[in-house]
């Protein structure tokens, strides 16, 4: 974990009530993707949790949407404006169980770590598949940015206004030669993902958070292998670990 | 600028420096060895620990305020049998100074049992007895809210021990005077002030509390004044020391809190918001000293009075 200073390089909406923000600061301690940052925002006591969409030698990429006071704030924030962040939090996904063909599935604001893993899969001369699900036509986004990496990229939406009608698992149905999937979004998609195949994975979980290092116990959860914080053992971890209600 | 002497003593036992995490705000404290080297801390209150085994309560546990958070982990912990075999030589490994062992529980016989434990191990120079838990029901809290139970629950453990005993007291009762000097009478040697403020925050869209426990633990800079209050009522008092504890995050606010009564100081909020809170506070001591004409830290306990 690194706590630096970050300069805000761009904070432009992509979707509807969603931002996309590169920060340029130290990234020495990103080991993984699925990892997160803590931002701390003026005038909010708890910082905000945010994935890490994608990240260089100096810059972060995070997408984040606006869901309440802090996020609004975020959205507000403007180019040259510095930011203190705790970085490389969590522990992220792991790449070598992914086989040959990983499926990769990305509900709403769940996507933006998926990017960064697809690039690591790809690097890693596998052939990730894409299902991205979102409500409506102007919720979607990083379509284009995950097309551009060359590989196959599927869209559902629940009104059916592109792609797809329903959820991303009508997509999955469709779907039979996949090695392994890595799936990021609302709990009741990580479910019906998990439920719907035998094949193993890992899911991204978010979790209302205290600290977001491990120090407060406040976004612990129950697994089949005893306690674990979201923050800190997660907030990836493994489907056959998972315990759902 | 002189030299500034930033050690202060609780029951015979010195530290180097007044800061010591609060429990349940720095875990067992080998995850925060990343990030400093802890042994700069004047000592450490562990996660509070239960005879047995603990999952906390239903998520979510935490809720954000206006200068500060409410929370309810519901004293998450893995049992004093485990904290003795699997946390504390962790610990022990990334920190060679006094330890504070945080001890929770449901009835005398489990404060009881798990003080016998913990009294001995050598590092632990002081029990922290925690009668003020919000977050657990029938008990906790139940023993720190009546003079008798507290006194009672005090006495009991002291005869378990003959490590030092504070008491950390809840600041949800009417007269906190009269749990002090009840404490006291008890035997016990310190005080700890205070615990978290019961509180809770509702959501707006959901139009439900935030918490699924409903209510909470509030904390952070917001009770300094009301955790100042207290400790200075309760050093007119009583002859033990006290640690003062509540929304402390800076140097002032140690010397603002040592002012009042306090022979040290517990960091709870601060640590959650930023993990070198305690290591900054350590640090612009020294400058804060010098600022307000202190040389030794020690002299100022109770001169507001």
């Amino acid at each position: 974990m690194n706590k630096c200073k970050y300069k805000i390089i761009e904070n432009k909406e992509i979707a509807k009530d969603v931002f996309k923000m590169i920060l340029e600061g130290n990234t020495e301690c990103i080991t993984k993707p699925g990892q997160f940052v803590n931002i701390e925002l003026e005038k909010f006591y708890l910082r905000r949790p945010i994935s890490i969409c994608d990240y260089d030698e100096k810059t972060i990429t995070i997408i984040y949407k606006v869901v309440g006071h802090g996020t609004e704030k975020m959205s507000e924030l403007e180019a040259g404006k510095e930011l203190d962040i705790l970085t490389g939090l969590g522990n992220g996904f792991e790449t070598k169980l992914s086989g040959d063909k990983p499926l990769i599935i990305g509900g709403g604001v769940g996507t933006p770590p998926m990017y960064r893993l697809c690039k690591d899969l790809i690097k890693d001369n596998k052939k990730p598949i894409v299902i991205l699900g979102f409500g409506s036509k102007d919720d979607i986004f990083y379509k284009e940015e995950f097309e551009k990496l060359g590989i196959t990229v599927y869209i559902s939406t629940v009104d059916g206004s592109v792609g797809t009608k329903g959820f991303v698992t009508a997509v999955m149905k469709t779907i039979n030669d996949f090695t392994y999937f890595y799936a990021c979004g609302p709990m009741v998609m990580l479910k019906a993902v998990c439920e719907a195949t035998d094949i193993d994975g890992q899911v991204s979980l978010e979790e209302r958070m205290g600290c977001g290092f491990g120090a407060c116990m406040g976004c612990t959860i129950q697994t089949k292998k005893g306690s674990k914080r979201v923050c800190k053992e997660g907030p990836v971890f493994m489907k056959e670990d998972l315990i759902w209600e | 600028m002189g030299i500034k002497d930033l050690s202060t003593t609780l029951s015979n036992i010195k530290l180097d420096n007044p800061v010591i995490p609060a429990s349940g705000t720095f875990g067992f404290g080998y995850e925060f060895a990343n990030f400093y080297d802890i042994n700069i801390l004047g000592s450490i209150s562990f996660k509070g620990t239960t005879k047995d085994a603990r999952y906390g309560n239903a998520l979510p546990r935490i809720a954000e305020c206006k200068k500060g958070l409410i929370n309810s982990i519901g004293l998450q912990n893995p049992g004093i049998d485990k904290v003795i075999s699997e946390e504390l030589p962790k610990l022990r490994n990334c920190f060679k100074k006094p330890l504070i062992a945080n001890i929770s529980g449901f009835s005398i016989d489990e404060y009881k049992h798990c003080c016998e434990l913990i009294d001995k191990e050598e590092q632990v120079e002081i029990i922290e007895l925690n009668i003020s838990c919000p977050n657990v029901h029938n008990g906790g809290m139940a023993f720190g809210t009546s003079p008798e139970a507290a006194k009672e629950v005090t006495k009991e453990v002291k005869e378990v021990t003959t490590k030092p005993v504070y008491v950390k007291l809840t600041p949800n009762v009417t007269n906190i005077v009269e749990i002090a000097k009840a404490v006291e009478e008890g035997g016990a040697d310190g005080i700890v002030l205070i615990n978290t403020l019961l509180g809770m925050r509702i959501n707006l869209k959901t139009k439900k509390p935030v918490i699924a426990n409903k209510m909470g633990g509030f904390s952070g800079p917001a009770i300094f004044p009301v955790a100042l209050r207290m400790v200075y009522q309760v050093y007119e008092a009583v002859k033990i020391p006290i640690i003062g504890v509540g929304g402390i995050e800076s140097a002032e606010d140690v010397i603002e809190m040592m002012l009042a009564g306090a022979s040290a100081v517990e960091v709870g909020a601060a640590n959650l918001k930023n993990p070198y809170a305690c290591k900054e506070i350590i640090e612009s001591l020294p400058d804060a000293m010098e600022k307000y004409g202190i040389d030794k830290l020690k002299d100022i306990i109770g001169k507001a009075h």
